[in-house]
């Protein structure tokens, strides 16, 4: 089973956009939301819910007021600066229980509580793994590796071949957490600085796991200079320019109409786009391609 | 007064709104802008500041001694990130899980189990004509970008006007850049995407109880369901930006706003005006 991941290190560079023209063109595959806490993908692939699950994980630190000594032990050891006058920060308590352990008079329990949900639904394109993880939650990463084991589970037992996965921005916890063990990363970028930038150091985070990459940059007339200057350092570090996808209001329109770009129009960005995936599709099925580690 | 700068969908304009706020006012005392996006931060390519001083973002690493480890298994029993394993004779370290919490080390009979410091990110200061800038980098494989967040914060002066840029997103790293502010500006453009991601934006302001208005970025093409939303929600609509090519590419090219169509200047500091008169309005009203 083979598994590229959709990723860009900026947001907004047209991740969900190229994901979801992949869904409408891709056959045999399974498709990953792994953009838990801004999840956007649903939107064009109108998913009917089949299964639905709890998240558990967000474990905060709760001190009984009337067991406590205020001996302050726990707001010495704390790693995180989480205790302070013998009360919980949530925000910054990672829940790892280190602060129950060294308590003397047992007054702090660890509690679990649910902090998202995830799910398994029908689209017209296949079936989806996405998740919701609750406002303001931590552990995303946590969520992002729910969602990949289980696409690669149904993807076994459908017996399909491919995981289609859309990343989140960034180059943190979830992103790791999405790009670990997959078979190909596809770096989507624009040509701005803080696009290279981020391409740079989403590359890095490739190089980091032993991922292989190829690069898309979307919007390359936005600035022809900027991405002759991305082309030259793909080129330079090794890494393959596989399309560039002019700047196109229609992008923006079909996504009004909640459609894939493909399934909207067949201009210059919906060919760019096609020829994509075949590249991609490609890359996946030669021999030099590895199967999805998860 | 703090002003952050948040937008739940990544690369509706936070870069272009935080550092074209911060430069309109720059010719006012004490104006902080931190780049808080630590996974990506883009603010200096705008204000191109010259770093005058550098400090390591460290956290406590365990590190296990091979004479002493008996693998017994317990501290990756008690790792709640499942960053260690003990497979036999063998003790597997996965430092791109480990929050360094320090619990393995704490539970090992054996005192086999040391912290050592490793950098997981950097914070720069500096000036960028009358702006102080600090922005922090998380290092690329480390996933912990709230400690580098936290670490920025902490050059934050309240007395002035800081101004600060979060990641995209809702969860815990644009929570603890956002956490404590006076005002929240979100950042969105009129699509469906920029839609879903704004009321997920909202509700983090609202749980976090943090007064906010909206920014609508590249008006012109999309529909109008994010003002409908607006509107509905009593939300303020303080700017919209409309989508023009002349905008797109000065942001490419990394020349500010402010500076490539001046008369962007005043619109940006009415912008402050109203969101220091909005926050004023609502003290008293609490």
């Amino acid at each position: 089973m083979k598994e590229v991941v959709i990723l860009s290190g900026k947001g907004g560079t047209g991740k969900t956009s190229i994901v979801a023209s992949f869904a409408a063109l891709a056959q045999n595959k399974v498709l990953a939301d792994c953009d838990v806490d801004a999840a956007d993908l649903y939107l064009l692939v109108e998913p009917e819910v089949k299964k639905s699950e709890e998240f558990w994980s967000g474990q905060v630190a709760s001190i009984d007021k009337e067991k406590c000594t205020e001996c302050g032990l726990c707001q010495e050891k704390c790693h995180f600066g989480a205790i302070r006058d013998y009360t919980v920060d949530e925000v910054s308590c990672e829940g790892c229980g280190l602060c129950s352990r060294v308590c003397p008079v047992d007054a702090i329990t660890i509690k679990p509580s649910i902090t998202g949900y995830w799910f398994i639904s029908d689209t017209r394109y296949g079936t989806l793994v996405h998740a919701k993880l609750g406002i303001g939650e931590e552990n995303s990463g946590k969520l992002v590796t729910i969602v990949r084991n289980n696409a690669k589970l149904v993807a076994e037992e459908r017996k399909l071949g491919y995981i289609i996965s859309d990343g989140p921005p960034g180059i943190g916890c979830p992103v790791i957490a999405s790009l670990s063990g997959a078979s190909l990363a596809l770096l989507v970028t624009e040509p701005t600085l803080s696009g290279i930038h981020d391409l740079e150091r989403v590359l890095a985070l490739c190089r980091h796991f032993g991922i292989p990459p190829v690069v898309c940059i979307n919007k390359y007339d936005i600035n022809e200079e900027n991405s002759y200057r991305i082309e030259d350092y793909c080129h330079k570090e090794g890494v393959e320019v596989a399309a560039k996808v002019p700047f196109d209001n229609v992008v923006t329109e079909a996504l009004v109409h909640c459609l894939p770009v493909v399934e909207y129009s067949s201009n210059g960005v919906a060919l760019q786009i096609k020829e994509l995936w075949q590249i991609i599709l490609a890359k996946l099925d030669n021999h030099g391609g590895r199967d999805a580690n998860l | 007064m703090v002003i952050s700068v948040a937008s739940g969908k990544g690369g509706t304009g936070k870069t272009l709104v935080a550092t074209s706020l911060a430069l309109s006012l720059e010719d006012q005392d004490n104006v902080q802008l931190l780049d808080c996006d630590v996974e990506e931060p883009n603010d200096y390519i705008f204000l191109k500041p010259s770093f005058t001083r550098r400090e390591a973002v460290v956290i406590l690493a365990p590190k296990v001694d091979a004479e002493k480890c008996t693998y017994c298994g317990k501290c990756a029993e008690a790792c709640h990130w499942n960053a260690i394993a003990v497979i036999k004779e063998k003790v597997l370290m996965f430092p791109e899980l480990c929050h360094g919490c320090g619990v393995c080390a704490y539970v090992c009979p054996e005192d086999a189990i040391s912290e050592e410091e490793r950098e997981i990110g950097v914070v720069e200061l500096g000036q960028s004509g009358g702006v102080q800038f600090a922005q922090g980098t998380l290092a690329v494989g480390e996933p912990l970008s709230p400690a580098v967040i936290r670490k920025v914060k902490e050059c934050s002066d309240r007395e002035g006007i800081v101004i600060i840029d979060a990641s995209p997103g809702t969860s815990c790293p644009v929570v603890e850049a956002i956490r404590d502010s006076d005002f929240c500006l979100l950042v969105t453009e009129p699509t469906p995407f920029g839609l879903s991601d704004l009321c997920l934006a909202v509700e983090v302001v609202k749980k976090l109880q943090i007064p906010c208005g909206v920014v609508i970025n590249r008006v012109g093409v999309g529909d109008e369901k994010v003002e409908s939303y607006c509107h509905e929600q009593g939300i303020p609509i303080l700017l919209k930006i409309p989508l023009d090519r002349r905008i797109a590419t000065l942001y490419s090219k990394g020349i500010p706003l402010v500076e490539g169509m001046p008369e962007w200047r005043e619109v940006f500091s009415k912008l402050f005006r109203d969101i220091k008169e909005m926050s004023v309005a609502g003290q008293v009203a609490k």
